[in-house]
């Protein structure tokens, strides 16, 4: 999953940016109002947490604009905890709001339910034939036996369990597992299919020719 | 209240008055009547008139030869008249004097007479049943009044000691006087009514809106400070009353506004580094760290909690110059020496930007906090270098004018937008939008600034245009101080 924080305070924002990463997640980061709606327009976040206050362009002008052209999901955080603050935030268009200072796990639970509630997923295990997905936990288990997997693993299955039945190529999965900072190999998304495929057997994700990877229903 | 007590009291004296001169003159009237009467009577009986009307006149000298006064004559019959009057006389009444008698009508004029011996010589047909007999003081002629029962009467002896009676029953004029007590009271009852009335109506209209002003007053002070007296906009002094108030709490209410909004802004303020700090500790926490990573967070705690403290210092400074209880000092003391010795100070922080320093110091004499004032010159030029473009300059000049020290501080960077200009004194206002919130601005400096300046009586401005830097200048008072 990727998200974008835009969020001017630089100590703040490093420190989200990491404890995500820490998550499994890959982030984008923005410091300005006009640098976050760039991003937000340029790539599909998974889900976008966006701060209020901010310079060039306030989180409800970036929010406004967005929802012009995407349903990303987003997140609103603040230090202002109006009720107008809250009802404004929600009515243009935010999906969540948190007063600052938040607690950590609850930003990340937001985050997950958010990213779930998107992909029409209620509720947080995820089944796939006799595998079954924590998503809270980040744990899989094949027939009541725990699973290993890597970040970027986990990330895959992930994705692809939250968007079964439709087929994901390769870019969208490379956009939605590194974030603008990394640089990558392009066949490192075959080669963690190719590994899940071992230990989740070979059935569970199929390959569509030329289109790209698919968990069916 | 009062108005009623007055009026009673007028009405009550004034009634009064009437009554008893209405009273008087009736009486009078009556009494005048009735001493015609026996004069009238006594002149026919005698054939001269009595002898002084009331009291005073002594009698003409030898025309009857009454006895003299002294000794109790009770009886007198002893020192009687001569012989020819004795006997029962005929006394013969002119037609004028009867004409004064209507003696058909009960209720009027009547008389009665009596010989010396008190027998009775005549009295007229309408004279009530029993007159008794008045009593003679020894020897006394004079025409007395009487009152008895509803009658009043005049009588007097003549010297040769008859007894002349006129009376006449004032049972109507009596009941006349009544009725017109009675017509007077309801008079003045009616008057006291039209009054208390129309000044009751009077004042409770004149009342009225003061009492809507002073009910309206309380409400808005209680609760509501944004409702407003109406009818403010009238000439009449209620009006601008209500007009005066009404400005009050408009300015109490602005001031209450701007307080919230101070307190608002403050938390809000306080909020973000707050949040680092949860957020960096939280984040520390999460799972095992190296040394160096929890030393890097525990550093970011610690700067973040640093600037919260600067943060609330400066809040509780402005706290104190808004409460008045910040005392400055009052030295006298050069402007042009306490700025340079600020420049001297932040000119390394200004090398480091490569920024110069221009000086133009003219003597400038001031009474203030040289502490504060310090502060003052320092966060100016603190702001003109971070403001600054690099390799810019700052101009610092001070001169005396007009009984002022001037300070301005011109920087040659950014500048600061029209509409940002006006605002840039105010609490927590950040101009520079696209400045991360990164650096150490509170946003309170120039409130600060501005509260220090203001403090001391003085004032402080800001001119500038959009690109082309800025320009703070500071007024001070040479003499007057804080």
């Amino acid at each position: 999953m990727r998200i974008l924080v835009v969020e001017d305070e630089p100590r703040l924002l490093r420190n989200l940016a990491k404890a995500l990463r820490e998550e499994g997640y890959a982030v984008d980061t923005a410091e300005a109002g006009d640098e976050g709606l760039y991003k937000a327009e340029s790539y599909n976040y998974d889900a976008i947490v966006l701060d209020v206050m901010l310079p060039a362009l306030d989180g409800w002008g970036v929010l406004d604009k967005l929802r012009k052209q995407k349903q990303t999901p987003v997140l609103m955080l603040t230090a202002r905890d109006g009720h107008n603050d809250r009802v404004r935030g929600l009515d243009t268009g935010a999906d969540d709001y948190l007063v600052k200072p938040f607690d950590l796990a609850e930003l990340l639970a937001r985050l997950r339910a958010l990213i779930r509630r998107s992909a029409g997923q209620a509720r947080p295990a995820l089944e796939l034939g006799d595998v079954v997905m924590d998503t809270r936990a980040r744990s899989v288990t094949r027939a009541g036996e725990p699973v290993t997997l890597t970040a970027r693993e986990y990330a895959i299955l992930e994705y692809l369990a939250l968007h079964r039945g439709e087929v994901v190529t390769r870019t969208t999965l490379y956009e939605h597992l590194f974030d603008e900072n990394d640089d990558t190999l392009s066949n490192l998304v075959d080669v963690h299919v190719f590994s899940i495929r071992k230990k989740l057997g070979h059935d569970l994700i199929t390959t569509r020719r030329g289109q790209g990877y698919c968990i069916e229903r | 209240m009062w108005l009623a007590f007055l009026l009673v009291s007028v009405l009550t004296g004034f009634t009064v008055a009437v009554f008893q001169l209405h009273r008087l003159t009736q009486f009078n009237q009556i009494d005048e009547q009735l001493e015609r009467r026996v004069a009238a009577l006594s002149r026919d009986v005698r054939g001269g008139p009595p002898p002084g009307e009331r009291s005073g006149h002594p009698p003409p000298e030898g025309d009857f030869a009454g006895p003299p006064f002294p000794g109790p004559r009770s009886d007198s019959t002893r020192n009687g008249p001569p012989e020819m009057f004795r006997g029962r006389r005929e006394i013969r009444l002119s037609a004028a004097t009867l004409g004064l008698f209507n003696e058909a009508e009960q209720n009027t004029y009547y008389f009665a007479i009596w010989s010396r011996g008190g027998a009775p010589l005549k009295r007229s047909a309408n004279a009530p049943a029993a007159v008794p007999l008045p009593e003679r003081l020894a020897g006394d002629t004079r025409t007395h009044l009487r009152m008895r029962q509803i009658f009043r009467e005049a009588f007097h002896f003549t010297e040769l000691g008859d007894c002349i009676l006129a009376g006449r029953s004032i049972n109507a004029d009596l009941k006349a006087v009544r009725g017109f007590t009675w017509w007077l009271l309801a008079a003045g009852g009616a008057v006291l009514a039209l009054g208390l009335g129309g000044g009751w109506w009077l004042t409770t209209r004149a009342i009225r809106p003061v009492e809507q002003i002073s009910a309206a007053a309380s409400r808005i002070s209680a609760g509501n400070l944004s409702e407003r007296i109406s009818g403010a906009n009238t000439g009449s002094e209620l009006g601008r009353l209500a007009g005066v108030l009404n400005s009050t709490f408009a300015r109490l209410e602005a001031a209450f506004a701007q307080q919230k909004q101070f307190t608002v802004d403050a938390s809000h303020e306080l909020r973000t580094p707050l949040t680092v700090i949860i957020s960096e500790a939280q984040t520390a926490l999460a799972h095992q760290r190296s040394g160096p990573e929890y030393r890097e967070t525990v550093e970011a705690c610690l700067d973040t909690a640093q600037q919260m403290r600067r943060l609330t210092e400066s809040l509780l400074e402005l706290a104190r110059f808004d409460a008045g209880q910040e005392r400055l000092q009052r030295d006298a003391f050069d402007l042009a020496e306490m700025a340079g010795a600020c420049v001297e100070r932040v000119r390394p922080l200004a090398a480091r930007n490569g920024i110069q320093i221009l000086c133009d110091l003219v003597a400038a004499k001031m009474l203030g906090d040289t502490d504060r004032m310090g502060q003052v010159i320092t966060n100016l030029l603190a702001n003109a270098i971070d403001y600054n473009k690099p390799n810019g300059e700052i101009r610092v000049s001070t001169r005396a004018e007009n009984g002022a020290a001037v300070l301005s501080v011109c920087d040659t960077g950014q500048g600061i937008a029209a509409e940002d200009v006006p605002h840039i004194f105010e609490r927590f206002y950040r101009a520079d939008r696209a400045r991360s919130r990164g650096s150490s601005h509170s946003g309170l400096g120039l409130a600060i600034c501005k509260a220090i300046v203001e403090a001391h009586g003085g004032s402080i401005s800001v001119s500038s245009q959009l690109g082309a830097g800025a320009t703070f200048t500071v007024r001070m008072s040479a003499s007057s101080g804080p």
